[in-house]
């Protein structure tokens, strides 16, 4: 019970502190669960993070349930995923009710219209980043000649063109480039 | 907020099996999972307008706590209040949490797994396409808006998160006081003309 205690606290404090999400999670987590309550070795946390980053979901919720699962079983694993929304749960409920209630103000709304931009900004980085990861398998250092991989631009292009023509909904964009190029590497003998 | 839609069950579940699914292509972060709802959401589904999607990603951003998570938990509770929240997180949360318990169990096998590693290499040029749609559009809004601060704001965003890897969340900040200083000037300007209108 005390462990299972232990993990919840854990989790609820990085779901707290974790501003900014992702990457910025990290020190945090590997301080919560390696430093100060050594549940996993560096090794351990070293392999997490592989895992979170070659699955989907935020790297804080694959964190609480690999962290969760492998010390308390199921009900680490739930008491640990809980930890970490609640904060996030309660904040974004107040904020939500702050924002529809004074959203229509002119001043709010001015002050609103100046953040959109930077959202749009932070969006296009994110779509770069990932874009050079797929075709340079790396980021804006290792654009160079030798580490263009032509399957996975094609399948870019591929997938853009398919959704600005015939406009093709996102999921159907995402697993049918997934299947595609995985069928496409194996017949050409890439891998 | 409830009452700007006619609410059924169909809805609700619509609500969860697009955020299971979002939850399950949204590789590479926070702002990947919300070109993600921005598409689904604004264009996909109607239920929301851009500028309100942007709203909540700068909220969802500036919160504690996963981006994906909280941009669902403002996006639920539009939809269906706090009943529509949870059942938010919850079609976000399932799916990393079941693939996360399945690979705990056998993750060497998983990496080094040859049909994995590739299917999951070449969906990030997917996820890369939808991004990029949802990037042209958003950025073409921007630049209809005519007003040049707005379009410079995003440029020196752009030039600061991906040249110079600042924060987001300063990038976020930034652009709030940017905002700010945007209302006091023209509260300054309408007084100023009031005042000559007077004389």
């Amino acid at each position: 019970m005390d462990l299972l205690l232990q993990l919840f606290f854990s989790f609820l404090q990085i779901g707290l502190l974790s501003v900014g999400g992702g990457y910025a999670a990290i020190p945090l987590i590997q301080e919560q669960v390696v430093t100060i309550n050594k549940l996993l070795t560096m090794e351990q946390f070293t392999d997490l993070i592989t895992i979170a980053e070659m699955t989907p979901g935020p790297i804080a919720i694959n964190s609480a349930t690999f962290v969760g699962i492998r010390l308390g079983g199921l009900p680490g694993m739930l008491l640990c995923t809980i930890g970490c929304i609640i904060p996030s749960f309660i904040i974004c409920l107040t904020l939500a009710y702050f924002y529809y209630k004074y959203r229509n103000f002119s001043g709010v709304q001015k002050v609103l219209a100046a953040l959109r931009p930077a959202v749009v900004a932070l969006i296009a980085n994110a779509g770069l980043s990932i874009l050079l990861l797929g075709v340079f398998h790396g980021g804006l250092a290792d654009i160079a000649l030798e580490n263009f991989h032509v399957i996975e631009f094609l399948l870019f292009a591929g997938a853009f063109f398919a959704i600005r023509k015939w406009k093709i909904g996102a999921i159907t964009a995402i697993f049918g480039t997934g299947v595609v190029g995985t069928i496409l590497s194996f017949a050409l003998g890439l891998v | 907020m409830k009452s700007e839609h006619s609410i059924d069950k169909k809805q609700l579940w619509t609500l969860f099996y697009s955020n299971f699914l979002l939850s399950c292509c949204a590789f590479g972060g926070g702002f990947v999972a919300i070109s993600l709802l921005k598409k689904k959401y604004v264009e996909e589904l109607k239920w929301l307008d851009e500028d309100e999607m942007l709203d909540i990603s700068a909220i969802a951003q500036s919160s504690p706590g996963p981006i994906l998570v909280n941009a669902s938990v403002i996006l639920g509770y539009r939809i269906f209040g706090v009943a529509g929240a949870l059942i938010s997180v919850l079609g976000t949360i399932l799916p990393p949490m079941i693939v996360i318990s399945i690979i705990s169990f056998f993750y060497d096998q998983f990496r080094t797994n040859p049909v994995v590693a590739t299917a999951l290499q070449v969906m990030r040029a997917g996820v890369a396409a939808v991004i990029f749609d949802v990037v042209l559009k958003l950025a073409s809004n921007v630049i209809k808006t005519h007003r040049l601060f707005y379009i410079v704001l995003m440029a020196a965003a752009f030039i600061a998160v991906c040249f110079f890897s600042v924060d987001a969340m300063f990038v976020i900040l930034a652009c709030l006081a940017a905002g700010i200083a945007d209302v006091f000037i023209d509260r300054i300007r309408s007084v100023n003309l009031q005042k000559k209108e007077e004389n």
